[in-house]
């Protein structure tokens, strides 16, 4: 359990390299189906349904790149389209009211927060068939603003309790300086609670453009004849096609898969801190 | 899929509780501060009103109606009362996408948590590298959902797929993993246990990290072994934490779509139907909607999760008040 107790001796240092290589050996065996995506989205097409599969990519092919380039890029800027909406509205929406809840002890903070704790727990196709039936008597199916809207319901509970949590943690004495200056609640949350709350801004945002841009359920109910669609429905229809292509397929997984990637590169603790914000007593 | 989720205890406190805000507050507030309050929060609840109870009131009125295509356009459905959830109960596929609910969301549950608490005591051995590792072990559960599915789905193709190769180097016949009616509602729990591990690793990690270093030091001076270790501390200390995950994995599993949709549409046949996706063939899935029906179903849905929810934040609640 505790390998300080081991120290510097030889036997320590011989089993810190010993679960160096089981560690290595566990992230490999996890990581196999990203690897097998890559390299699929590299196999030339005609060695697709070879027996046995290709388990190196040694005969590399960008044909599959080729076809998200010309066929996929209007989805991928949909969807970029997409992410960025959700999180501006969902910051939008969040924000405020996490400094509220935080810091103004507003009548009825309990069951606002029960309420948004519940929300989370709604599933996706219950909120999708009311959405549709919504939307198609306003006429407003297959649009990008309708389909933000929708995407944002995932992310705006999440975003209120987080930013409570993180608001609650400003000490008051800052704001009330801010008072003492003059300066309105309106103005004090702009100019001072915002810029110091620059994490949870970030955390929520991303989290907001991850789901966004993961979403199907809403894409496929609320977008599925839009003349903007998303990435999510691009993959699909190329799943669906009866001449499956897997190279284009994977490749375009590849590249949807690139927020992600980015995400895990340059905001890894802010992804552990939003999965186990307040689910674990700290 | 499982999503993060904040629980009561990280955002309760403040409202009023715990350390109760000095009365002096109040007083200070007026009636003026409760205006200011909800200014900042009337976005949030005109967005709660318009965006969350009107869909589930729209949603609710569907199952009670009974739509055809026409009506849903042009409504005027005549009111049906309990009738469209009383033909799905009634329906061959009930049964079937209950079980298959249960299945999915009980075997991966356990999967997800024996292997997640597995690889939480293991990374919490500080080894060189092990921050890195555990970092790309997020990587499953960044993913969206329609590239993990597609890639699994390709993974388990019966002719062409990896897996059915490397069973056939230890010499088992292939496979018929997505078009076979015993193995589908198990490749699409495979796939979802993938999904799943990261987010019970991370969590349960944060919970070993709560747990005092003290304890293990003693256990090792009066000589416990590691398994005694496991067994005597860590799985009893860990316990509320591990309560959390499974309840919220529950929440979450129950309402998986996307990967089963994915993957076999819920087929062969019913096989891995479960009452999400079935909720979604029935109003989305075919040229010939049924939104009564489909309503009917994914509020049914919706009770079933509710009621796990509640249980976890009851539970949640109880494990700040300890």
């Amino acid at each position: 359990m505790n390998t300080r107790v081991a120290g510097n001796d030889p036997a320590g240092t011989r089993s810190q390299l010993l679960k160096s290589v089981v560690g290595v050996l566990l992230t490999a065996v996890m990581l196999f189906p990203v690897y097998w995506m890559v390299n699929v989205s590299l196999t030339p097409a005609a060695l697709m349904r070879r027996t046995p599969p290709q388990l190196l990519p040694l005969t590399p092919t960008l044909d599959g790149y080729r076809s998200v380039l010309d066929e996929q890029l209007p989805f991928l800027g949909t969807s970029l389209v997409l992410g960025l909406g959700t999180v501006l509205l969902t910051l939008l929406v969040s924000a405020p009211a996490g400094f509220a809840l935080a810091k103004l002890r507003p009548r009825g903070a309990r069951a606002l927060t029960f309420t948004m704790l519940v929300a989370q727990m709604v599933p996706g196709i219950i909120m999708a068939s009311g959405f549709y039936a919504i939307y198609l008597s306003l006429g407003v199916l297959n649009t990008l603003p309708g389909l933000i809207l929708a995407d944002s319901t995932i992310a705006v509970p999440f975003g209120v309790l987080l930013f409570t949590a993180f608001m609650r943690g400003i000490p008051d004495e800052l704001i009330q300086a801010a008072t003492i200056d003059g300066a309105g609640t309106l103005r004090t949350f702009v100019s001072v609670v915002l810029p110091v709350s620059r994490n949870a801004v970030v955390t929520v945002s991303l989290f907001a453009f991850l789901w966004a841009w993961s979403d199907f359920i809403f894409a496929s109910t609320l977008d599925g004849g839009g003349r903007h669609q998303p990435i999510t429905l691009g993959i699909y229809r190329y799943i669906g096609n009866n001449n499956q292509e897997w190279d284009a397929i994977m490749a375009t997984a590849v590249v949807a898969s690139v927020p992600a990637a980015v995400l895990l590169v340059l905001a890894q603790r802010y992804v552990a801190a939003g999965i186990t914000a307040g689910s674990v007593k700290d | 899929m499982t999503t993060p989720m904040m629980t009561e205890h990280a955002v309760e406190g403040g409202a009023g509780r715990a350390p109760a805000p000095p009365p002096a507050g109040r007083v200070r507030r007026p009636r003026s501060g409760q205006w200011t309050a909800w200014a900042f929060l009337a976005p949030v609840a005109l967005y709660l009103v318009a965006f969350y109870a009107y869909p589930l009131a729209r949603n609710a009125d569907l199952s009670l109606r009974d739509y055809t295509v026409r009506s849903f356009v042009q409504g005027g459905a005549e009111f049906t009362g309990l009738d469209n959830y009383r033909a799905v109960v009634q329906d061959a596929t009930f049964g079937t996408a209950l079980l298959n609910t249960l299945l999915f969301t009980g075997v991966s549950l356990l999967f997800q948590f024996v292997l997640g608490l597995a690889l939480a005591v293991f990374f919490f051995q500080n080894f060189r590298l092990s921050t890195t590792l555990r970092a790309l072990f997020l990587v499953p559960w960044l993913l969206p959902l329609i590239v993990s599915s597609s890639t699994w789905a390709w993974m388990l193709n019966s002719d062409s797929g990896v897996v059915n190769h490397a069973l056939s180097l230890v010499g088992v016949e292939p496979v018929n993993w997505l078009t076979s009616p015993q193995w589908a509602l198990v490749s699409v729990i495979i796939a979802n246990i993938w999904i799943g591990i990261p987010f019970n690793l991370v969590v349960l990690y944060s919970g070993l990290q709560s747990i005092p270093g003290e304890v293990y030091e003693a256990a090792s001076l009066d000589g416990a072994g590691a398994w005694q270790r496991f067994r005597f501390i860590t799985f009893p200390l860990l316990r509320p934490v591990s309560a959390i995950t499974l309840l919220l994995g529950l929440v979450y599993t129950l309402k998986v779509f996307d990967i089963i949709w994915i993957m076999t549409r819920g087929g062969p046949g019913d096989a891995s139907t479960t009452l999400a996706t079935w909720s979604y063939r029935e109003s989305f899935g075919s040229l010939l909607p049924q939104f009564g029906p489909g309503a009917a179903i994914s509020n049914l849905l919706i009770v079933m999760a509710l009621l796990c929810g509640l249980l976890y934040i009851r539970s949640a609640g109880r494990s700040t008040e300890s």
